[in-house]
């Protein structure tokens, strides 16, 4: 498993770049991270989806796809695409420090 | 089978991949407003009629040939599909195929199919954009992976 500095804190991540251990992540990272994936701002709408998945994950363990994430955090599918453009289900993951979400929906 | 190209279109908006999708013959039910909700799966030359029934594990055992061409056997197993389908959380076609509209996906009507089959662009739900030929598809996807399914 390899490691990597993110926000002055090294962190586990697998080959596709995403954080394996979810205790190791932090709001900087997050930042960071967003960041890379193209988004320069994370608004309280963005915090309200990672907060969600994050909860989620700790719970069902395992990243929740984004069927989950609309019902459970109470976002439309359009504003979900719109807030993480091209390609949400790997770029709220990867923000929220989890696996790639498992699952069809 | 409508599922396999939601499930497959919704994996690719996930993953940030342009998604196009062109119905066509037995693919317009499932953009036809007043079919939408009443698609079925028939028993009869499938071959995925093999999960376990009601519960029991029939391990190879499916629903036998003759038994799906009974009377009500479609609505049976469109039901037990549709059940199936609820307990793994799966929603939907209409519901599913409004995500995929909802995550950017763009839906077309084959044009010869439309004329086939007498429909109007009326007809469908509000997720499709319009009508075209199998051409003008091809023109929209240029250089993309086209998968027929």
């Amino acid at each position: 498993m390899a490691t990597r500095q993110i926000a002055g804190k090294t962190v586990t991540v697998n080959d596709e770049g995403f954080m394996t251990i979810p205790a190791e992540w932090t709001k900087e990272i997050a930042v960071e991270i967003a960041k890379e994936e193209g988004l320069p701002e994370l608004t309280p709408t963005h915090w309200k989806i990672i907060e969600f998945s994050r909860q989620d994950a700790g719970a069902a363990g395992k990243s929740p796809t984004l069927r989950r994430i609309t019902v459970g955090a109470n976002v439309t599918t359009k504003d979900l695409f719109a807030l993480f453009p091209k390609g949400p289900a790997k770029k709220v993951a990867r923000i929220a420090g989890l696996g790639k979400p498992e699952g069809c929906v | 089978m409508a599922y396999p190209a939601l499930v497959m279109g919704w994996a690719a908006l996930g993953n940030g991949i342009d998604v196009t999708i062109f119905f066509t013959f037995w693919g317009m039910d499932m953009i036809t407003k007043l079919r939408q909700d009443h698609l079925e799966i028939a028993a009869v030359g499938n071959t995925s009629m093999k999960m376990s029934m009601m519960g029991v594990n029939t391990g190879n055992l499916g629903i036998p040939q003759w038994m799906g061409s009974l009377p009500g056997m479609t609505a049976v197993a469109t039901a037990l599909m549709k059940s199936k389908m609820a307990k793994i959380h799966v929603p939907p076609v209409s519901e599913y195929l409004q995500m995929l509209v909802d995550g950017g996906a763009k839906l077309y009507a084959c044009k010869m199919s439309v004329d086939m089959m007498g429909l109007k662009k009326e007809d469908f739900v509000d997720g499709v954009i319009d009508i075209v030929t199998a051409s003008d598809f091809m023109d929209m996807t240029d250089g993309a992976q086209i998968i027929f399914i």
